[in-house]
């Protein structure tokens, strides 16, 4: 539970961070083959979580470059650590992340930004001041939706992280592997617990939502 | 000295081509019935549009000049650019957007008591009337310390009663200021309060003749009682 609860906040926090500049490109500025990349982005989204997942481990295996790259980088393994499965997870919620926020992007009236050029922003700090501020219902929503898929997320994380405990074994994992064994009493003990915890995040966001 | 301006642009119906300058301290009122070209000079000299060649001048600093490629943006004219509406920003109050890009913060409070809306700085756009947003959306504006004022129809969403306050205000708070102000406006009243220069603009053009052929439709009495023609001018007046 812990291993899950570590990993939905990461990769809330990761991906908002991902996220914004990502869908203010989308919603904002048009270049060739825009609607590709928009797919692209998609992509996590249509794709069985197993074949993400297989693509995942392929690439991020220890003879290729980004399995290099992350070892000469901490000198630690990519795969079947919660570095891993925290990357894993980030890419499978992409889109979760970048839609509302693209929506909440092109909600904003075009002149409010012109309004902030000319009074002097650059559109950095247009998006920080104008922007941001006006767009949190749709930064508030991507929130929820990543933590509770990434709370949730099974298939792409067995394939690359596997079941180790306190690394990557994560609820979702640990309750199939307890049904398994026919071990019906900590399963229950552990489904159970997501009740309370998805519940009082809800309630959370909420009362974020009315201030 | 002043805003000089000559642009020619190729728009959807008719090709924009118009040059005149404003010199500083004068109120400059373009204008002409809607979607003659009005809003895209104001947006051409705020940097937010390109026109297609010309020049654009402000004293001795060049903002765009066709022959040197060479193009300012908005950031870099600072000026002040009031739109017609709700272009204050909503997250903020009525201080936090008067100051929003104030070069002097001590300014502020002074401008929305000019304004009459100091009671309302801790107030959001939204809690406020339309007249109150428009005032605050001047002080924005002239907080800012801008070299030009573009002001784009600023009062055509407010009632008749309000409208005149505004006028009136706005035309006191020249007084003080030195800068050249460029009014855009359909309503021949307003046009006629403000104006020190005024230039009439039809289908992308300079055409004079326009404000004779309104005001020859209102003397051409007989057909139609004055106040039946045009109800909002007996009342104003």
């Amino acid at each position: 539970m812990w291993v899950s609860l570590k990993l939905a906040v990461v990769t809330t926090v990761a991906l908002i961070v991902l996220a914004a500049p990502t869908a203010y490109l989308l919603a904002y500025t048009r270049f060739p083959g825009k609607t590709f990349v928009e797919a692209l982005v998609n992509l996590p989204l249509a794709l069985p979580p197993t074949v993400l997942g297989f693509y995942l481990l392929m690439v991020m295996g220890p003879k290729r470059p980004i399995g290099q790259g992350w070892e000469w980088l901490t000198g630690d393994a990519l795969l079947f650590t919660f570095a891993g499965i925290a990357a894993a997870a980030v890419i499978y919620s992409i889109p979760f992340a970048v839609q509302p926020m693209k929506a909440a992007f092109q909600k904003i009236d075009r002149r409010l930004i012109e309004s902030a050029y000319v009074l002097g922003l650059s559109p950095f700090k247009a998006f920080i001041r104008v922007i941001l501020p006006n767009s949190l219902s749709g930064i508030t929503a991507s929130a929820i939706l990543v933590f509770l898929h990434s709370l949730g997320a099974f298939g792409v994380l067995l394939m690359v992280g596997g079941s180790i405990p306190g690394e990557t074994r994560v609820a979702s994992i640990a309750i199939y592997e307890a049904v398994e064994s026919m071990n019906y009493r900590d399963a229950g003990i552990m489904s159970l617990s997501f009740i309370p915890v998805c519940y009082l995040f809800l309630l959370l966001i909420n009362r974020l939502n009315r201030d | 000295m002043g805003l000089d301006v000559r642009v020619k642009k190729r728009l959807k119906h008719f090709d924009l081509d118009i040059s005149f300058s404003c010199p500083d301290g004068k109120i400059f009122v373009l204008i002409g019935p809607s979607g003659g070209g009005k809003t895209t000079i104001i947006r051409m000299i705020a940097g937010l549009e390109r026109p297609d060649e010309g020049l654009i001048r402000y004293q001795d600093e060049t903002w765009y000049d066709f022959s040197l490629k060479l193009c300012l943006t908005p950031q870099k004219r600072r000026l002040g650019y009031v739109f017609q509406e709700y272009t204050l920003f909503p997250h903020l109050t009525l201080y936090g957007n008067a100051a929003f890009a104030a070069v002097e913060k001590k300014q502020v409070n002074a401008l929305l008591d000019f304004f009459g809306i100091a009671h309302l700085r801790d107030s959001k756009p939204h809690m406020v009337s339309g007249g109150e947003r428009q005032r605050c959306a001047i002080c924005q504006a002239v907080a800012r310390q801008p070299r030009v004022l573009l002001l784009d129809e600023p009062f055509s969403a407010l009632d008749v009663v309000t409208r005149r306050a505004l006028r009136e205000e706005l035309k006191s708070l020249q007084g003080i200021r030195s800068i050249p102000i460029i009014y855009v406006t359909h309503d021949i009243n307003e046009a006629l309060y403000l104006a020190d220069e005024m230039l009439t603009i039809v289908e992308g053009k300079v055409d004079m003749e326009w404000m004779e052929r309104m005001a020859a439709r209102k003397d051409a009495a007989g057909k139609l009682p004055k106040v039946a023609r045009e109800p909002r001018l007996t009342l104003v007046y």
